[in-house]
């Protein structure tokens, strides 16, 4: 009998330990080893911390590296910012039927790549585009105006990008808040606001915080949306990362790079349970 | 009513619907100061809906709400001198006790020691002293019942509205909740306005109990009224049982009258009837004002005899179904659990009588209801 | 019971990677720029050999990176260009020796396939043989822009908001020109390339607010100077020949200094699996006819000799207005590039995008 037992539990999580060895802890293992290597000009290697030293030594590396985290952080708050009202009227305004209908328009998006999205974004944005077309038709502007390659444009490039992984975990959250609360609070003399701080926040939160996890993830790792729609200001933590790997062939500052921005996502993502007085467990939960 | 006494809570005319269903239909009544006012009926009759556009959560699409005098159209619930208790209470899960009294009272903006002290004063009052670190979750049915009620209680208002509360309790602190919410509503003399689809509830709190159907009130009155003089044949239904004879009026003279069913019984009935001969009427006869094998020397009784088709034994509301001689139609008879009826079995025939004044007749509805 | 569970895993992982094998048909994956495997010439070589042809397409760092990661393993074929062959073949060995006796010769401009064998040779072997050549300059507006005739005025204010160019090695080398220096001359000396660079850089920065954006996409670029939102950009010249195709005002200029000449390869990656196939591909593609198809299709011309003869008037007029005898001249053809530019490079091109 344990024997059999055994043997099942080997079956099952074979599977899933190779997996796990074989496409993710070995190949990070392989890069944390790349990234303590210091290749001479000779192309002899030495085992150095250089890599990381250089990060701190070339402002141009730090500020970028700071100005990714800033730029995330600020994409996340405004994607909650925009996907919890968008959250509460799925919920609690639209009716059952036209839920699913809602929903499906937030999905609808996301079965196109990345990149067709972003593109569209950029037919709509760019100087010639649909945008400056009908404000010049309709005599708002005089002159086309250049809507792309800003911060403002990459910002809500993010933030359309990150909307679906914000509302998915609000709306599963707000299905189990109980409208009465809200009523309750309304008739206790609250006022919109002290409901929206007071009982929807800390109600979500769990959903909030696992939603704003995911969308900063997903921010600070992404590579398209900076590139294209933030044009030549754009400079993001992952281009500079693939400029070591690609375009100057030092894959050893490139595994180091993307080990300080690993650290960098987890310390952040640690900051924000704290503060938000959550646990990992309660989250993925 | 007294011209001293304070009208707490006035409703004129007020009209709503959704749709093409109308909910609630032109109903008017008024709520003196300190009274428990209940509105009892059967769900989907209309009363949620007239206790939220009383709390503000709905508007009237007709008619005026005035609370101590003030009218209320476009007043936001936030702004009203009323508080609902709901149904399932919505206590904030992630505030403790003292959070949830105390929300209402930060709202209103007052000093930390003032709400501190009404928190401690009002847990008091519902018998929580000491509960204000408690989580919600930690709290008994009963207790988080008087909590909702604390929060509300604790603002003050000049109406406490509640929906059904004690619905989700079991029976036996139902019981006991009604008598504690009695009590505590004499003790605060706010002014209550209950809903709830149990007679027993309305009956034994309120002061005042209006019956709703289907969007108007049928009766208005108090408890007692309501029981032993019904305005409506629903109201008969409704409040307490009742079995139901159809038949014929024959014989009317000023005090009394011959009622004679279709299948042969004939009964005499005191009291004022208004009904001419040979008018068609139903006789409203409560289980309880049948007695089982009555003192033969006791007169002025109705008396028949009847099969016992069987015992429903239920404690002090225990019953027997049975069926006059000559007749199917079942009877509910109350059987007095006074040792008396022990003996009694199926099959058996017995002697039934009822007080000439017990019956009361409303004219043979044309439409069927239950 | 266990003996039997395990001997149908057993099966099912053989039959898993037995299944290649099952396929058949015989395939030749190609790793190369868009546009260098035309869907007719694709389907024209399939039908002759029976080989399906598996494209990837890429650019050729990426392509390094690819064959750096596998170790050259994945593909059978691979297009980089002739600069960038022997020093990444020094450090990675990623490509193995061509066998010259495997090779259609006669189909081959000598004079390319001598250059080409002679910047690819590591180890007194070479690497790889030409396919196609052309030049990066700049692609104009010309009715808007009459007077934009050198890579300096990308950092001409007369175009603020117009202008667009890559964050690659060919426009600093290409500016660097433009100032008169020479940095083929430098590569050897890595200082004074250093500090050219870092010169240009600054130049870069100054310059900054004239951009419109720094293109990646050589077709969004095309875009971008079809709809007039930019009228001056560095690009490469058969691009510039589409849009004059086009819109007759649009050109691709050869600049004053000199227009950067390139030569993309054929090279076998060390571990290609399909040798045989690639070498049909190569010279499949030299042949003269479907040479010309390729130039007449993308503009650019190949190493094919004879391949002039079949080509379209309107691609032949191309060269004759825009390579005059002494335009061709001045070409500075790019010198195979030493180790360690790139991280220089790379570094500059970071400090040009981060700064504001």
């Amino acid at each position: 009998m344990t024997q059999h037992r055994k043997w099942g539990l080997f079956f099952f999580l074979t599977p899933v330990l190779l997996w796990l060895t074989l496409l993710i802890v070995l190949p990070h293992i392989d890069l944390l080893r790349m990234s303590f290597i210091l290749e001479t000009d000779t192309g002899e290697t030495e085992w150095r911390l250089s890599n990381y030293a250089s990060f701190f030594k070339e402002p141009i590396y730090w500020l970028t590296f700071v100005r990714t985290a800033i730029y995330s952080i600020i994409v996340t708050l405004l994607t909650l910012v925009v996907a919890l009202p968008v959250s509460f009227f799925i919920t609690k305004v639209a009716r059952p039927g036209t839920r699913g209908f809602l929903m499906l328009l937030i999905l609808l998006p996301f079965w196109v790549s990345e990149l067709v999205r972003v593109y569209g974004w950029m037919i709509l944005l760019r100087e010639s585009g649909v945008i400056n077309h009908f404000l010049l038709k309709l005599g708002i502007l005089d002159q086309p105006v250049e809507m792309l390659y800003n911060d403002a444009a990459m910002i809500l490039g993010l933030v359309y990008t990150s909307m679906l992984f914000m509302v998915v975990p609000l709306v599963s959250v707000l299905e189990s808040l109980d409208d009465s609360l809200i009523e309750a609070a309304y008739d206790l003399g609250a006022d919109m606001g002290t409901i929206v701080f007071k009982i929807i926040v800390p109600h979500a939160t769990p959903g909030i915080v696992s939603g704003a996890i995911v969308v900063f993830m997903l921010t600070l790792g992404n590579y398209l949306t900076p590139n294209l729609m933030g044009g030549k200001n754009s400079l993001w933590f992952t281009e500079q990362i693939y400029n070591q790997f690609i375009a100057s062939f030092n894959w050893n500052q490139g595994a180091a790079f993307g080990f300080l921005l690993l650290l960098l996502s987890s310390g952040i993502v640690w900051l924000g349970l704290k503060l938000s007085g959550q646990t990992l467990g309660k989250v993925v939960r | 009513m007294a011209d001293d006494m304070q009208i707490d809570l006035g409703v004129e005319k007020v009209t709503k619907k959704f749709k093409d269903f109308t909910a609630v239909k032109a109903v008017s009544f008024e709520v003196e100061q300190g009274r428990f006012f209940s509105i009892l009926g059967p769900s989907g009759c209309g009363k949620t809906t007239l206790l939220r556009m009383i709390a503000g959560l709905a508007e009237p699409d007709n008619g005026r709400i005035t609370i101590r005098g003030l009218n209320m159209a476009g007043i936001p619930p936030n702004k009203r001198p009323a508080n609902l208790v709901f149904q399932h209470l919505a206590l904030f899960p992630m505030m403790n006790v003292a959070d949830n009294i105390a929300f209402g009272l930060q709202r209103r903006g007052e000093k930390k020691a003032t709400v501190f002290k009404k928190v401690s004063a009002i847990l008091e009052r519902v018998d929580l002293p000491g509960f204000e670190k408690k989580k919600i979750h930690e709290l008994s049915g009963g207790q988080k019942q008087r909590v909702a009620i604390a929060r509300c209680l604790v603002l003050e208002p000049a109406v406490l509205l509640l929906d059904e509360p004690l619905g989700a309790l079991d029976l036996k602190l139902r019981e006991q909740m009604k008598v504690e919410l009695k009590k505590l509503q004499a003790k605060v003399g706010t002014t209550f306005v209950y809903i709830t689809h149990d007679q027993s509830e309305a009956l034994v709190m309120s002061d005042q109990v209006a019956v709703m159907n289907k969007g108007h009130f049928e009766q208005l009155d108090t408890p007692k009224n309501l029981y032993n003089r019904p305005a409506t044949p629903f109201v008969a239904r409704f409040v307490g049982d009742n079995n139901i004879w159809s038949g014929h009026i024959r014989d009317r003279d000023n005090n009394t009258c011959r009622f004679e069913t279709p299948d042969g019984n004939v009964f005499h009935i005191s009291g004022d009837q208004p009904w001419r001969n040979g008018a068609a009427v139903d006789l409203f006869l409560r289980p309880e004002a049948m007695i089982i094998q009555p003192d033969p020397a006791h007169t002025g009784l109705n008396r028949f005899e009847a099969h016992i088709r069987s015992l429903l034994f239920d404690g002090a509301n225990s019953r027997i179904i049975a069926t006059p001689k000559n007749s199917d139609r079942e009877l509910l008879v109350a059987l007095p659990q006074n040792r008396q009826h022990d003996d009694l079995c199926p099959g058996d025939i017995v002697e039934i009588g009822w007080d000439k004044s017990s019956g009361i007749c409303f004219a043979t509805e044309t439409e069927t209801s239950p | 019971m266990n003996k039997s569970l395990l001997s149908i895993v057993m099966l099912f992982l053989v039959s898993i990677a037995a299944y290649p094998g099952y396929t058949g048909a015989e395939t030749l994956s190609l790793l190369t720029w868009k546009g260098y495997a035309p869907k007719v010439l694709v389907d024209k070589f399939e039908t002759e050999t029976g080989i399906r042809v598996n494209v990837t397409y890429t650019n050729n760092e990426e392509m390094i990176a690819k064959l750096r990661a596998t170790r050259g393993a994945g593909f059978d074929l691979a297009q980089p260009s002739q600069d960038r062959i022997s020093s990444v073949q020094k450090k990675y060995r990623i490509y193995q020796a061509m066998d010259i006796r495997k090779i259609d010769t006669a189909q081959i401009i000598p004079s390319m396939l001598a250059s080409v064998k002679k910047n690819t040779s590591v180890g007194g072997e070479f690497h790889a043989v030409p396919f196609c050549w052309g030049t990066s300059g700049l692609v104009v507006n010309r009715k808007i822009a009459p007077d934009a005739l050198d890579y300096s005025d990308l950092l001409n204010d007369k175009y603020t908001g117009r202008i667009s160019y890559r964050l690659k090695r060919p426009t600093l080398i290409g500016l660097a020109f433009a100032m008169g220096k020479d940095p083929f001359s430098l590569y050897n000396d890595t200082d004074a390339y250093k500090a050219l660079m870092e010169e240009v850089g600054q130049a870069m920065i100054a310059a900054k607010p004239l951009v419109k954006n720094y293109w990646t996409n050589g077709d969004a670029l095309l875009q971008s100077m079809r709809s007039g939102e930019v009228h001056l950009a560095m690009a490469w010249d058969n691009g510039g020949w589409k849009l004059h195709a086009e819109n007759p005002d649009i050109d691709f200029v050869a600049p004053k200094s000199g227009a950067l000449g390139w030569i993309d390869t054929f090279a076998l990656p060390a571990k290609a699996k399909n040798i045989d196939a690639a070498y049909q591909w190569i010279n499949f593609m030299l042949r003269p006819q479907n040479a010309a198809t390729f130039t007449n299709l993308e503009r650019a011309p190949t190493a094919s000799a004879g391949a002039n003869q079949h080509m379209d008037a309107v691609v032949r007029a191309n060269f004759d207005r825009s390579f005059p005898q002494a335009v061709i001249d001045n070409i500075k053809w790019y010198p195979p590039v030493p180790s360690k530019l790139e991280g220089i490079e790379g570094m500059i091109l970071d400090k040009v995008k981060a700064s504001r």
